[in-house]
Parts: structure tokens; C-alpha cells; sequence
């Protein structure tokens, strides 16, 4: 990867957004990397940890006749937020699914604007957001074939001429929702490179905030909020809402 | 020239042709944006539900997009034709 870069002109200029090694490991006769994305993955996943732990403590020690704190406030506001988008989309099931989404929204946001913080974000490596696709996959399979047991698989076959249609089209639903989320994280982190590449050293400390504004905060926002959405939809067009 | 160069620069060429594809999403998208800001005019009420829908709708139109750009991606960096 580095040579390709030098090769297109692109270290040269400072553009910098590869996926870099940083430690080498042999593993049962294979050597495999440590690199950047695992860094911001035990980042994210260590702060969502803490967090977790915190408001644990603190929800436990709270009173409910008492004001609530500050971060009690915003962990309910956005608890709430997450349960009414839930319950807006899965209705009847969304008690059974809240907990799942959740996580996987917090995950993916944490993930997509880590690009504030210097780290390069993990969920611009396709092997990330692709495990994140087949989780998803077998959770609507697994709430499909509980809900409707035989049916799940004799409903592909329903107009018989259109089976090979069907089948293609269920396993491209993870393939397409990996891609949406890589391929947007991953734009943003190669036009926030680019620019850094672009301007002059001085330049660097105060105009990309703007973009970054974009590119990491609205763009990840969305991007989390699509792909909880869809994951939703998805499972929800398996089992039925009534 | 060597060929090697021949085919980096044709590689290149050809990622920038694969980023026509972020053409038609373009259009879907302010489509989408059109008739969701017509239908909250309309209806100023439904406001979040026509956000989250036309979000949601958005998100599915770019995908083409987002092939084109993966396709960009695979031949200036992943170099399937050495």
C-alpha cells in the first residue's frame, strides 16, 4: 500500500488515509497485522465500556425523588430517543429488539465519528462493517425461521419462475448494507485526507473543521441511523409487526 | 512507458470514469429531497415522519453510487489487473 502511494504521487503530497500496520504477529504460522483499525476499535469499544459502567453506578445510586444529575439526564433523553425510534419501526417487537439496536447504533456512531479524535475510523475497513452485515444477516434469518418456521423457506418459492430472484436478492441484503456503511466512512476519510494533503501546514489547523463537520458528524450520524433503520426493517419484514 | 505504467495510468483513467456513477444518485436524491420538502409544505405535521422516510429512501439511492466508488477504490489501490 505505501509504495502504490508513493507511485501515485499521493505520500509525496502528505495524502494519508491507508489502513497502516503498526505491529506484526505470527499467529500458527501466519503473520497477521495489528493495525490502525484495531487500535480504534479497542478504543471505541473501551469508551463505550467506561461509559457503560459509569452510568451503571450512577443509575443505581440515583433516587427517584431526587433531580436527576446531568449525565442521568442525557442518558435518559437518549434512551428515550432510541426506544421511540424502535418502537416507531418494529412496533409490538421492538421490546425484544430495543437492546440490540441500540448497541449496534452506539457502536456505529462512536465508530464513524471517531475520525474527530485522529484515529482513522473502523468502520471505513470493509472486514468491520462486513461482520456487522452478517450479524445481521443471521439475526433476520434466525427471527425469520422462529416466527415462521417452514414458511421462512417456502416463501422464496412463492412465484416459482422468480426463486433465483429471491435467493439473490437475500443475500445481497448484507453484502449492500456492509457497502453503504463502508463506502460512505470511507469517502469522507478519503476526501478529509486528500484536503489535509492538499493545504499547506498552516492552513491545516482551522479550515477542514468545516468538513469535518460533514463529513464525520452529519455523514456518520446519518450513516448509523440508516443502517439501524434498514437492519429494523428488515428483521421486521421477516417477522411481522401485527 | 513500460506497461506496467501503461496500466496504472489506464487504472486511474478508469476509477474516474467509474465516479460518473455518483451522477444518478445525484438526481435520485434531490428527487427525494424535492418531493419531501413539497410534502412537509403540505403537510407541516408529519414533519419527522417524511424526514426519516426520505432519509431512509436516500440511503438506498446512493448505493449504486457507492458501488461506482468501490470499484474506484479496488483499481487505484487494490490493483486487480498486475
Amino acid at each position: 500500500m505505501q509504495t502504490d502511494l508513493v507511485r501515485l504521487g499521493l505520500l509525496d503530497s502528505g495524502a494519508d488515509f491507508s489502513i497502516k500496520y503498526l505491529h506484526e504477529v505470527n499467529l500458527f504460522g501466519q503473520t497477521v497485522y495489528l493495525t490502525t483499525t484495531h487500535v480504534g476499535l479497542l478504543v471505541v469499544t473501551l469508551v463505550l465500556v467506561i461509559l457503560a459502567i459509569i452510568v451503571n453506578k450512577k443509575i443505581a445510586k440515583s433516587k427517584p425523588e431526587d433531580t436527576p444529575g446531568m449525565l442521568v439526564n442525557v442518558i435518559e433523553m437518549a434512551i428515550e430517543m432510541l426506544d421511540n425510534m424502535v418502537k416507531g419501526t418494529m412496533g409490538i417487537n421492538a421490546r425484544r429488539f430495543r437492546n440490540w439496536i441500540s448497541t449496534i447504533f452506539m457502536f456505529v456512531l462512536l465508530c464513524n465519528i471517531s475520525g474527530l479524535f485522529g484515529l482513522r475510523p473502523p468502520t471505513a475497513d470493509y472486514g468491520i462493517t462486513f461482520a456487522l452485515g452478517v450479524i445481521t444477516f443471521c439475526i433476520i434469518h434466525y427471527n425469520g425461521i422462529k416466527a415462521n418456521r417452514t414458511g421462512h423457506f417456502t416463501s422464496l418459492f412463492k412465484p416459482v419462475l422468480l426463486s433465483p430472484i429471491n435467493i439473490i436478492g437475500e443475500f445481497a441484503v448484507p453484502l449492500s448494507l456492509s457497502l453503504r456503511l463502508f463506502g460512505n466512512v470511507m469517502s469522507g476519510t478519503v476526501m478529509m485526507g486528500l484536503i489535509y494533503g492538499l493545504l499547506p501546514p498552516p492552513i491545516t489547523t482551522g479550515i477542514p473543521s468545516v468538513l469535518h463537520v460533514y463529513f464525520d458528524l452529519f455523514s456518520g450520524c446519518i450513516q448509523a441511523y440508516v443502517f439501524c433503520m434498514l437492519s429494523m426493517v428488515y428483521i421486521s419484514d421477516k417477522i411481522g409487526t401485527e | 512507458m513500460s506497461g506496467q505504467d501503461f496500466i496504472y495510468g489506464m487504472s486511474a483513467v478508469g476509477a474516474g470514469l467509474a465516479m460518473i456513477a455518483g451522477l444518478g444518485p445525484g438526481i435520485g436524491q434531490g428527487i427525494a429531497a424535492g418531493h419531501a420538502a413539497a410534502a412537509v409544505g403540505r403537510n407541516p405535521g408529519a414533519k419527522s415522519d417524511v424526514t426519516s422516510t426520505m432519509l431512509l429512501g436516500q440511503a438506498v439511492a446512493e448505493t449504486t453510487g457507492l458501488y461506482g466508488f468501490a470499484v474506484a477504490i479496488i483499481l487505484m489501490f487494490v490493483k486487480p489487473f498486475n
